[in-house]
């Protein structure tokens, strides 16, 4: 069988490594990739930049995303600062492109690395105090940050708060359209999902699963709380920076009304609706938050009009509140039916895929 | 087994939405198309707006339509996100819009490098930069409606010219504490040094319910002579009632364009806030001919005639769809069909002396001012209306143009 361990005998240690490991699981990521990168061509023969923009908009929100989960899911370190740090990302890629002229992919490290480094320095109260009390500390961080773009003319450029930068362009090629704009945020979304799996297995991925276990006991038997705790700031921060210098580049704005913290507590929610520990889960969480407010807006108007024939006008208000409500009850519905998130309903759907005729 | 039903009840989930998203296409028909926040912080604008711009819209349809062709509306609720927003515009671009309706400055600022690579023009009244005033630089975005800059030029004007100030005349500017309240700064600095005022500015943090601090500051330690109030949401009927408290005579605060609803005076109570002075870049109250053919087309459906049908913000959501339905018009007698984001650009830029029977200040657009000349009127509360003060007028206007000048020229050294 493709889909179980048994009979898949390893012969190296390097295939013993692997990141997948069953032949389906191979395929699976095969497929999916190739599905990713050809996922424009019928968009495109539809002129579809509207559907392609929502596919955008959610592999940049993946890569948000991740990032959190690796300091709260994996280190088990609440934080509240995720758009603060996005809004640092952003706000370097536009001082270092449009002031110092510097090409994108420069401004993407300088924005991940900027981020890492605020992050790292906010992430110094983790290693006093946890749980709640962290989370508020982060969420100084949010305001801290959001004070200073507001009123540091440097760095905000001026009473908009807003820089502008130019269209990015590679190799003479401008990223000037929904489909183009979607493979530059494909590299950096599956380097940023495949650098994710493969670090939360690794030696640095155990000591943060060691931390969020139990600090106390993951000092005893040696992990370096003070290196790692900061580290997972830094790399998640890294993350947040990335995904907000690639939302400035997208939009070619910086504008700190787009980190504020509203969009840390969405992002808490993409994580915790799509399962706390999982790098999977990151992005079907990124996809639910993303992607259902609006298949809802597009639906409920419709089956008002098409199926109870009510016009528009007469109900816009109702609907409008009413998809909130709608959307409010899946997510608890959601959590009810599985709180591990969806991560964990993917791999029930696994498991019993593994057993499979038999149900034991 | 629970998965089973949850593996169900997706696929009919699926169903339903992928039924509910077949709509026939219409030939024939002008598409246009705006966002709208229902459910955002900025709802209370927003709830009136939107029906504004509906209402509007279903007129012309009934009349005829523009040139005989039927207007299609599309209304796409955003909640003030940032990412619904860029949805909203590419959902509208698809459905082959020709002009749109931005709402929000964040939204206005993502969505502006678009307008111009996709060549859609985007109105933008009262949100946005006010240096998209600049035409030649933003060639497809269109305020159409007096930007920050020139609302607080003409609040300075009113003040010289009717509010007695002269040198040595204290004013506090009260703002809210984001990009758009802070906007206006560097022409109310500048206004207060020419004229050798006394002007202090008093900033408002999110999410702008509390500014006891500030107020004391203005009353009792500074003892401004006026207040120019710049507040949005919530904060500017905290505003009334905290100056109010204060003794202040609310007849020397005058409020930019986001701060002078019916709804902040409701909120802060009617009785309060008489004499309050609020500014205006669309007529308010019913007695407009447009308003009453909106009422005479509820009367005609038996429906009954909303309360809010001639407020502030409904009759600016009748204003922009006026806008939008003249451009369409002109472009269409200038270059013919079928209608593109082009020809309505070039429509909107030929705007000539269109006021809507008083409705509209007199409004002449240009390739280089899309502002169409930032004409306001202040409107004043008494009883439980607001009522005109003064007639269209502007200020400043120089000051205003080259502050204009100077973005420009900063955006080109950068």
């Amino acid at each position: 069988m493709i889909n179980r361990e048994a009979g898949v005998f390893q012969t190296s240690y390097s295939s013993d490594m692997a990141l997948y490991t069953l032949p389906l699981a191979k395929i699976t990521v095969w497929v999916t990739l190739g599905l990713l990168l050809i996922l424009p061509l019928p968009l495109m023969l539809g002129n579809n930049e509207h559907a392609m923009s929502i596919v955008n908009t959610i592999a940049l929100a993946a890569i948000g995303a991740i990032g959190l989960n690796i300091l709260n899911g994996y280190t088990g370190q609440i934080s509240l600062g995720q758009g603060a740090f996005m809004a640092v990302g952003g706000y370097t890629a536009a001082i270092v492109s449009s002031r110092y002229g510097m090409p994108f992919w420069f401004g993407i490290l300088a924005g991940g690395g900027m981020a890492a480094l605020v992050g790292t320095l906010f992430g110094i109260p983790s290693l006093r105090i946890k749980g709640l009390y962290l989370a508020i500390a982060t969420l100084a961080a949010q305001l801290i940050i959001e004070w200073t773009i507001n009123h540091v003319s440097w760095i905000g450029g001026g009473a908009q708060s807003s820089i502008y930068v130019d269209t990015p362009t590679f190799l003479g090629l401008a990223f000037n359209n929904e489909f183009r704009r979607y493979y530059l945020i494909l590299v950096f979304f599956l380097l940023a999902y495949f650098a994710a799996q493969n670090l939360v297995r690794s030696r640095v991925g155990r000591a943060f699963i060691a931390i969020r276990d139990r600090d106390v006991a993951a000092e005893i038997i040696g992990v370096n709380i003070f290196k790692y705790k900061l580290l997972a700031f830094a790399v998640s921060s890294f993350y947040a920076g990335v995904a907000g210098a690639l939302w400035t580049y997208y939009l070619r704005i910086a504008n700190y009304e787009n980190f504020t913290l509203g969009v840390s507590i969405e992002y808490l929610t993409m994580i915790i609706i799509g399962g706390l520990g999982s790098v999977l889960g990151s992005v079907l969480g990124a996809i639910f938050i993303k992607l259902l407010p609006i298949v809802l807006d597009l639906s409920v108007i419709r089956i008002a009009k098409g199926v109870f024939g009510i016009p528009y006008e007469s109900v816009a208000n109702f609907l409008a509140n009413f998809q909130l409500f709608i959307f409010g009850a899946l997510i608890i519905l959601f959590l009810i039916a599985e709180p591990e998130g969806l991560a964990r309903l993917w791999e029930n759907v696994k498991r019993y895929f593994r057993l499979w005729p038999y149900a034991y | 087994m629970g998965l089973r039903k949850w593996l169900v009840g997706c696929l009919v989930l699926a169903c339903v939405i992928g039924v509910g998203n077949m709509v026939p296409a219409v030939a024939d028909e002008i598409v246009i198309g705006g966002q709208c926040d229902r459910t955002g912080p900025t709802k209370p604008v927003g709830i009136q707006i939107c029906p504004g711009v509906l209402d509007y819209v279903k007129l012309v349809n009934k009349q005829g339509g523009v040139k005989g062709h039927t207007l299609r509306y599309i209304e796409v609720e955003h909640g003030y996100k940032v990412d619904r927003g860029v949805e909203a515009y590419e959902r509208l671009k698809r459905e082959g819009a020709v002009a749109l309706l931005d709402y929000g400055t964040p939204i206005v600022y993502a969505l502006t490098p678009r307008h111009m690579e996709d060549k859609i023009p985007g109105l933008t009244p009262g949100f946005g930069r006010a240096d998209s005033t600049d035409g030649e630089r933003y060639p497809y975005i269109f305020p159409m409606a007096a930007s920050y800059w020139s609302q607080i030029g003409a609040a300075m004007q009113y003040l010289k010219d009717k509010g007695g100030t002269k040198k040595g005349s204290k004013i506090a500017y009260l703002f809210y504490d984001n990009p758009a309240g802070r906007e206006p700064l560097a022409i109310f600095n500048r206004i207060c040094e020419m004229e050798g005022y006394e002007c202090r500015d008093f900033a408002v943090p999110a999410p702008g319910v509390e500014m006891a601090s500030q107020v004391l500051d203005i009353t009792r330690r500074m003892r401004a002579d006026w207040v120019v109030g710049h507040l949005f949401g919530n904060a500017p009927s905290v505003s009334i009632k905290e100056l109010k408290k204060n003794g202040f005579p609310l007849d020397k605060v005058l409020s930019l364009v986001w701060g002078a609803g019916e709804e902040d005076m409701r909120t802060a109570g009617w009785d309060t806030a008489q004499g309050y002075l609020g500014m205006q870049f669309a007529g308010v109250g019913r007695d407009f001919p447009v308003i009453q053919d909106i009422i005479k087309m509820y009367q005609a459906e038996n429906q009954e005639v909303p309360e809010y049908v001639g407020w502030v913000y409904y009759n600016r959501g009748v204003l922009v769809a006026a806008l939008m339905v003249e451009a369409i018009r002109l472009a269409i007698e200038q270059e013919g069909l079928p209608v593109t984001g082009e020809k309505v650009k070039k429509g909107f830029e030929t705007i000539k002396d269109f006021t809507l029977g008083g409705f509209l200040p007199p409004l002449t657009v240009v390739a280089s001012d899309h502002e169409g000349g930032g004409w306001v009127r202040i409107y004043q509360t008494k009883g439980e209306k607001l009522v005109p003060f003064t007639d269209w007028f502007r200020g400043y206007r120089e000051i205003v143009l080259d502050e204009v000048k100077k973005a420009a020229k900063a955006e080109e050294k950068k």
